[in-house]
């Protein structure tokens, strides 16, 4: 059985050594890329959001690789990525392809299959074996995750931006050298050293940006063209309201009662949205509130074209721009998006962000 | 000798290039149509001023447009900023007290909400490119009018047939659908005009709150049969500045004005790189799946910039200051 699984930002560092760990071997598709794009983009269908092209994509890179088991989490919301893995299995069984899809789907939909998928992919005889397994997948994307966010917020304050992405690339490229739990620990280690050293400005007090908006597009940086490099670099720093563990946390970790944060932004959007509407529509508009709330100068929705969940909250936000005085900007991203324009609309916004920070501060002196 | 700020808007149609004085009043402008060759419109407008103007010595200089940063490796710029900031700095300079500006250029439109001078909202057309000056050209050309006559024809018309305006495609089909009807031509071009305005307000302008004073800019706020069916639309009075169609590198000199204050000389390379040579080179980098098309732009057998590679291995692989474009 050789492993892989679709990019979803830093996971696949965590994932790679975690299936290690467990004795499986994992063949990560290669960064996803344009070629990435072109391929997922030709078999699949036109009108599918984003997500699917570039998974499919994902897929067809590492079956060329020697890949043969698909290891892909399910979902069964109104939105269109419940229904992801059926439709990726029939698009490469029409291509030719015989590969075994191991579905992670919510204990709700039939905990005997969960537990099924969950033994053969863990390699465990028994309860506690996963549990073990779950621990140290845990540690690993939690600490992924530390990383991507220490990287967020050192960008914004470094004196050379850029030498915060150099630090990042050469760990992202080391850690696919990596084998087993203890390499990787020790390189994230070392990378956290590195980022810590990187020499700062004095004083700066940035702007704050709260990113929100399908989870997919928020974390996945080759979709969202690098919006945490491309607003760390105009000195932004960036928070973003979905990580894979915040993830984890909710939907593995709390289960079934849900994680502290998640709750919170149910909560925050109750005045708005009381249901689920699919995918994280829900927790947009809770976390655009949060961050509202939270002394955050702005929030930046990001989705797929035609995402529906994500539509809804756009729709919805318009209120809560109202009512909390609170800019938020919607960026759409597809196939077709181009990189000039989308580096206008966040230059601007950053400008009528730092203009409205600058007009806030001289009412104050007043 | 005297002093001027310098102010350049690099469009998808078109090239401006203003001269502004300590006052912040235009005291040269050009339009020129990019046509696809920004490198060598933007040196013959360098060296258009010389031959036009006589001497004078630059103060500072700002670009903006999508062109910009191609912009500031040729000619040296003190400030590189967006459109939006830039064509809200420019409507603020001529009416002080605007709180919407429409702009509408060559491919894309925005809407600019402006309260008490400042920014509060803006937005841009997101995935569809009707209802732009491209779009009105190509039309024009279909109808075999010029395209500064378009707007007069829409003026004339007496009962404006309804186009779909929804989608530049759509939009095409209809009108020859209309044409073919027998429609006469300046009923088409107020129609075009309307659908061109409905467009915009259901698209970009959604959900924003338009209010008076309205600024209208853009190559495309010289068409007066458009800007009749805004007013029409909103019911409201629609503005269009003297300097209209060079407001981007207005906006962009006067932020070179603010930005001189804290510097102590202009990063500006001199009236004389209008007769320099400038290769640009194109490649695809191999190094990984990503493909990435660089572009080198060089003179003199000195690389200025590189850009176009998502890692930086090609742009952060040299040394000065303005190539650092990722």
């Amino acid at each position: 059985m050789k492993i892989t699984f679709p990019h979803f930002g830093n996971v696949y560092i965590a994932g790679k050594a975690f299936f290690e760990e467990l004795g499986q071997e994992v063949i990560p598709p290669p960064k996803s890329s344009r070629k990435t794009l072109e391929m997922g983009t030709k078999f699949s269908q036109e009108t599918i959001c984003l997500p699917l092209k570039v998974m499919i994509g994902n897929f067809l890179e590492s079956i060329e690789k020697g890949a043969d088991t698909i290891v892909l989490t399910g979902s069964c919301g109104p939105c269109r990525f419940g229904y992801y893995s059926i439709l990726q299995r029939n698009i490469l069984e029409e291509l030719g392809y015989n590969v075994e899809f191991i579905v992670l789907d919510p204990a709700g939909e039939g905990f005997k299959r969960l537990k099924k998928n969950a033994y053969t992919l863990f390699n465990a005889k028994n309860i506690r074996d996963v549990y073990r397994a779950g621990k140290l997948g845990w540690q690993l994307i939690n600490k992924a995750d530390y990383i991507t966010d220490l990287s967020n917020k050192k960008r914004a304050y470094a004196v050379n931006s850029h030498e915060v992405d150099a630090i990042i690339d050469r760990y992202y490229r080391d850690a696919e050298k990596t084998f087993r739990a203890k390499e990787l620990m020790d390189l994230m280690d070392d990378t956290i050293n590195e980022l810590n050293n990187v020499k700062l400005k004095d004083g700066f007090e940035p702007i704050r940006i709260g990113i929100i908006g399908e989870i997919y597009t928020v974390i996945e940086p080759f979709v969202n063209m690098e919006i945490e490099r491309k607003l760390g670099h105009m000195g932004v720093l960036v928070d973003k309201s979905l990580t894979p563990t915040i993830w984890v946390e909710h939907h593995v970790k709390s289960f079934p009662f849900g994680s502290k944060t998640e709750r919170l932004k149910y909560k925050k959007a109750e005045p708005y949205l009381k249901t689920l509407v699919g995918g994280h529509g829900r927790e947009t508009v809770g976390s655009a509130v949060y961050y509202a709330e939270n002394g955050f100068d702005g929030a930046i929705q990001l989705l797929p074209l035609n995402c529906m969940p994500e539509i809804v909250a756009k729709s919805i936000l318009s209120s809560v721009i109202e009512d909390y005085k609170f800019p938020i900007m919607t960026l759409i991203l597809d196939e077709m998006t181009g990189e000039a324009g989308y580096m206008t609309r966040l230059e601007a916004f950053v400008d009528l962000l730092y203009r409205k920070r600058e007009e806030k501060k001289w009412k104050s002196i007043i | 000798m005297e002093k001027y700020y310098l102010g350049i808007d690099v469009g998808s149609v078109s090239t401006n290039v203003v001269l502004m004085d300590e006052e912040n009043s235009v005291f040269y402008k050009k339009y020129l149509r990019t046509q696809g060759k920004p490198i060598e419109i933007l040196k013959k407008s360098i060296e258009d001023i010389v031959k036009e103007v006589g001497e004078i010595e630059i103060l500072g200089v700002g670009t903006t447009g999508s062109g910009r940063y191609l912009a500031d490796i040729i000619v040296g710029a003190d400030i590189v900023k967006n459109e939006i900031t830039a064509h809200a700095i420019a409507g603020l300079n001529y009416n002080p007290s605007v709180r919407t500006i429409i702009e509408i250029g060559g491919q894309d439109s925005k809407i600019i909400i402006l309260r008490d001078g400042i920014v509060v909202d803006f937005a841009m057309n997101t995935v569809c490119a009707a209802g732009t000056g491209s779009f009105l050209d190509r039309q024009a050309i279909r109808l075999g009018i010029d395209i500064s006559e378009f707007g007069n024809l829409a003026l004339k018309s007496k009962n404006p047939v309804r186009i779909a305006g929804r989608c530049a495609v759509f939009a095409e089909s209809d009108m020859i659908h209309k044409q073919q009807l027998g429609h006469n031509q300046s009923d088409i071009a107020k129609g075009l005009c309307d659908a061109l305005v409905r467009n915009y307000l259901n698209n970009v302008g959604k959900g924003k709150e338009i209010l008076e004073p309205i600024l209208f800019q853009g190559g495309v706020a010289a068409n007066i049969g458009i800007r009749k069916a805004f007013e029409e639309a909103l019911n409201m009075e629609v503005q269009v500045p003297d300097n209209y169609d060079v407001m981007g590198a207005i906006g962009a000199a006067i932020l070179a004005k603010e930005e001189m204050k804290k510097k102590k000389r202009t990063h500006f390379k001199g009236f004389s790189i209008g007769s320099l040579e400038h290769n640009v080179r194109g490649f695809e980098c191999d190094g990984c799946s990503n493909r990435c098309e660089v572009v080198e732009i060089g003179t003199n057998n000195r690389i200025l910039a590189r850009y176009g590679d998502k890692c930086g291995k090609w742009s952060n692989s040299i040394k000065n200051e303005d190539s650092k474009l990722a």
